[in-house]
């Protein structure tokens, strides 16, 4: 069992020592100052050609400081929990906090925003598994892969991991809270061959709960059909068509919204989307909404990364943005209310239009469908979208044939409004929960 | 002067009493008659940060890293664990939990302890944290802020940020050979976002390397990075679209050797190929690239971003070559691969941390320069794209596909660089992309020292460099026809 020895104990010392950290914090002269102390503990293990390859522990923990002199900040950090260490780390802030300069947006956030009553949102699961058992089951996952065709020549291995960690953020407003999750995945990843050519591709599962992790088998038998169907992958003629984003990619395009709606683009007048408040940026049937308190799932807090209570709302309503991921600083700069996003997004749930995935091929009838993505090529501040691509050409909504060695183009704005269709094959691995998304179209390039 | 094995002590054994007997008593929980080998990583980092915006220093931060990393290999088999407390007791329990993976019984031991001194040294002991006083690091942020600011009224956000790094490693292996390095890191960067008739661009530049923070501010480095920042944010507000599909491909010299890194580099390392998992695998001896050509990494490059004077297993670093006149001739590797592959380590075995698993990575690779003149190359292009600077790229070993995003482009149109272009994603085939190679510039550079190259989600600082180089036909992802 992946776990950590006497949690309850454990959360109580840490809650106490980030009192010690603010009370200190104040006998130094900070006016405010706030304190993350986190650990966790792991096992790691990776499996390759049906035997053990790497087997790790793994032990981590961290304390964060930051401190205000009226309006001038300072943070360190350090790995040493003991008394003296923190002090000396405390130290180091405020000499930081001394050279860097008055900023009137800095500090805390409000009080009364504070979480007050923590909710459980069922995040700590730890997997009562030892490792000879992760083995056992990254073998089985491997094992199924290798069985699944013969072209299937060679691995990258699979992998099991279990994480348990806990944390507390406490600042001197008086908010001392603490978390703990865990979270489990297994992994595999193989290699095909044909004629000269090689192939690898790669499937997952993860969750903090080991239960609705998917089979090792199905694991395994995923990543070799996902390996296998790539070979025989060639370039296709440069050309203009439908782009259809597997629901692991669609992902990536909320993501890039998330970082234009994020309070710090905003402020510094660097995302595509600048004052987009009430704004139409997709189509009027996609709606996108942001849900914190979902039991067990991986983006659930109860408050965000300065104690502030977190809470469901829209994003985008009938294809209109609703609102930024503010924190207080950026809130302040932008003069408006922080939502409780310092530290990022929560859980993400973006609506469908009802269509399934053969739907929405069918809906694209002749274009790609696009199952990897390589490289960053992204401009946020004009929303110029250029990246290296690998997929399916699709004729009369079937996959024909695979593709590489091409890149998909266009300006998020353009493929935000040109989104045709949303799937309703959703998933669920990540804090943004899509399914696949149809834009109606891109450049690709190819030979 | 102290050499880099006193500061270790200093810093790890004798703090916490951990003498000859002590190592003597881990390497018996640690090494079996089956292990290949093992090691103990002990590292502690200080790293300081400053950040400004909007004209002021806004932010600084200062952390501590400070723990060991214990290995145990048999074969092609690991364990590993580490701790951040550095004691007997801690080791014990590390030392316990990485020995699971050997399947033997029987313990065995060390047989002397020798400290290994490296033939030569690349950089300074000095601690480069306490290079400049905080107030000069806090003016120095200043300057690039004015520097840029003056250099175009369409300046309208600045972003500058200035980073140290001391770090300080011990690395006692299964041989009994201790050895030490204490290395030093800066990094500036500055970013600028410019606004002209509603039409906003951004841009980026800066460097660093293993030296003291001063470097910055002699012979006006810093200066240079905020004005060549600005400089590119006013050429992308004219930039059009850049066209789509297979062309010919100017690339500039420097930091466009990220296509080195990407397309063969990571091919190369000794990892994938023990496994046969990389589209270079079993290929050594063939024709991989234009006559001409020859691609190094070398970690020996004195104060450069990616230069060790040993790596993270003690290995001193080396120039490697890894083509030659267009032959493949060798990986690049750390201790365990090469074992496995019957050859010896090129000093390539590097770690983010205490925290990981060591691999094979690359230190600085670039190109040697060729012969021609860079406006000569140009000048032999009818229509094309002359790709100057880049954001990064990334890299499927398996299939060989790779791509680097252009930062900075220009069309060419009856051999002259005309039009700058929109940010395009480049896309090529690795294995064959350095046989597209028709000319190769006199004008080998490095890049100025702001590499970091990911792998199994582990940073390390990196270098490139290359001459400017014609290649017929990459795949550029523009937008327009």
């Amino acid at each position: 069992m992946i776990e950590l020895e006497n949690r309850q104990a454990l959360g109580a010392e840490f809650q106490e020592l980030a009192e010690f950290v603010l009370k200190a914090a104040k006998e130094r002269g900070a006016s405010a100052a706030e304190v993350g102390i986190d650990k966790g503990t792991g096992l790691s293990v990776e499996v390759r050609m049906g035997k053990v390859d790497k087997l790790q522990y793994h032990r981590d923990q961290g304390a964060s400081l930051t401190v205000y002199f009226g309006h001038k900040k300072g943070f360190a950090s350090s790995g040493d929990f003991s008394r003296k260490a923190l002090e000396d780390t405390l130290d180091a802030a405020c000499r930081i906090a001394r050279y860097t300069a008055e900023d009137e947006f800095n500090g805390l956030a409000d009080p009364e925003l504070m979480a007050k009553n923590p909710l459980d949102l069922d995040l700590y699961h730890p997997w009562a598994i030892n490792a000879d058992q992760a083995i056992e089951l990254a073998l089985a996952a491997e094992g199924t892969a290798r069985a699944y065709d013969a072209r299937i020549s060679n691995s990258e291995g699979a992998s099991v991991d279990s994480y348990a960690g806990l944390g507390v953020y406490a600042n001197s407003n008086g908010f001392n809270g603490l978390n703990s999750s865990t979270r489990h995945s297994l992994s595999c990843s193989v290699v095909a061959q044909e004629n000269d050519a090689m192939q690898r591709d790669y499937w997952y599962t993860t969750s903090c709960v080991a239960e609705a992790l998917e089979s090792a088998e199905s694991v395994g038998k995923e990543a070799a059909r996902r390996t296998v169907r790539r070979l025989g992958s060639k370039p296709i003629a440069t050309c203009e068509v439908p782009v259809l984003y597997a629901p692991e990619l669609a992902r990536g395009l909320i993501g890039h919204l998330v970082s234009a709606l994020s309070g710090a683009s905003q402020y510094r007048k660097a995302s595509f989307l600048l004052d987009s408040v009430g704004k139409q940026i997709f189509p009027e049937f996609l709606q996108l909404r942001e849900c914190p308190h979902i039991p067990r799932a991986l983006g659930s807090r109860t408050w965000d990364a300065e104690g502030v209570a977190t809470q469901e709302r829209e994003i985008i309503l009938d294809g209109k943005v609703q609102g930024y991921f503010l924190g207080s600083y950026s809130a302040r700069k932008l003069g408006l209310a922080t939502t409780g996003n310092a530290g990022g997004s929560s859980n993400l749930l973006l609506s469908h239009t009802g269509a399934s995935f053969q739907d929405l091929l069918q809906a694209m009838g002749r274009g790609l469908l696009v199952t990897e993505l390589i490289g960053s090529g992204i401009n946020m501040i004009t929303g110029d979208y250029s990246r290296g691509a690998a997929g399916f050409w699709v004729e009369n909504g079937e996959l024909q044939y695979p593709v590489e060695e091409i890149t998909i183009a266009s300006n998020l704005k353009d493929m935000y409004l040109g989104i045709q269709g949303i799937g309703t094959d959703v998933d669920q691995r990540g804090s943004i929960q899509t399914g696949s998304i149809l834009v109606n179209r891109m450049i690709v390039a190819g030979q | 002067m102290q050499d880099a094995m006193a500061y270790a002590r200093a810093e790890f054994l004798t703090p916490s009493g951990l003498n000859e007997s002590a190592l003597d008593k881990v390497f018996a929980e640690l090494l079996s008659k089956d292990t290949t080998l093992a090691d103990l990583y002990f590292q502690a980092a200080r790293y300081e940060s400053w950040g400004l915006e909007e004209g002021i220093v806004k932010s600084g931060s200062y952390s501590i890293e400070r723990g060991v990393g214990v290995r145990s290999v048999c074969g092609e088999q690991t364990g590993f664990a580490y701790s951040d407390e550095i004691s007997l007791q801690a080791l014990l329990e590390s030392a316990r939990a990485a020995r699971a993976i050997s399947r033997a019984g029987q313990s065995a031991k060390v047989q002397a302890w020798k400290a290994q001194m490296p033939t030569r040294h690349l950089y300074g002991l000095s601690d480069p944290l306490a290079s400049l006083s905080e107030s000069d690091k806090i003016d120095l942020l200043h300057r690039m802020d004015t520097k840029a600011r003056a250099a175009s009224p369409y300046v309208k956000q600045v972003m500058a940020s200035l980073v140290a790094v001391h770090e300080i490693i011990l690395i006692v292996d299964e041989q009994g050979r201790m050895t030490a390095d204490v290395r030093p890191l800066v990094r500036t960067n500055v970013s600028v976002i410019v606004e002209r008739n509603g039409q906003t661009e951004s841009a980026s530049s800066g460097g660093g390397g293993r030296f003291d923070l001063d470097y910055f501010i002699n012979n006006h480095r810093a200066d240079e990075f905020a004005e060549e920042a600005v400089r590119q944010a006013l050429v992308n507000l004219d930039a059009q679209a850049a066209p789509a599909g297979a062309m010919t491909v100017v690339l500039g010299s420097g930091w466009p050797g990220v296509l080195l890194h990407e397309a063969i580099g990571h091919g190369l390392e000794g990892d994938f190929n023990r496994k046969g998992t990389s589209a270079f695998s079993g290929r050594i001896g063939e024709q991989v690239a234009s006559k001409g050509i020859t691609v190094v990494d070398d970690g020996t490059l004195e104060k450069r971003r990616g230069s060790l004077t040993v790596d993270d297993e003690g290995t001193e670093t080396q120039c490697t070559t890894l083509i030659e006149d267009g032959i493949l001739k060798g990986y690049m590797m750390d201790r365990q691969n090469a074992a496995l592959m019957g050859t010896q380590s090129t000093g390539n075995g590097r770690r983010q941390s205490y925290s990981h698993l060591t691999m094979p990575r690359m230190t600085n690779t670039y190109m040697r320069a060729g012969e021609y003149d860079p406006a000569e190359i140009i000048a032999s292009v009818e229509k094309g794209v002359y790709a100057v600077n880049f954001s990064g790229g990334q890299v499927d070993i398996t299939s060989g596909k790779f791509v680097f995003s252009a930062s900075e482009a220009y069309l060419i149109e009856n051999g002259k660089a005309t039009r700058p272009l929109k940010n395009a994603t480049l896309i090529g085939n690795g294995p064959d992309v350095l046989t597209r190679v028709s000319m190769i510039g006199n004008d080998l550079a490095l890049d100025t020292g702001i590499g970091v190259c990911g792998k199994d989600g582990q940073s390390v600082p990196v270098g490139v460099g290359q001459p400017t180089l014609r290649v017929d036909g990459l795949t550029v992802g523009g937008t327009a026809a």
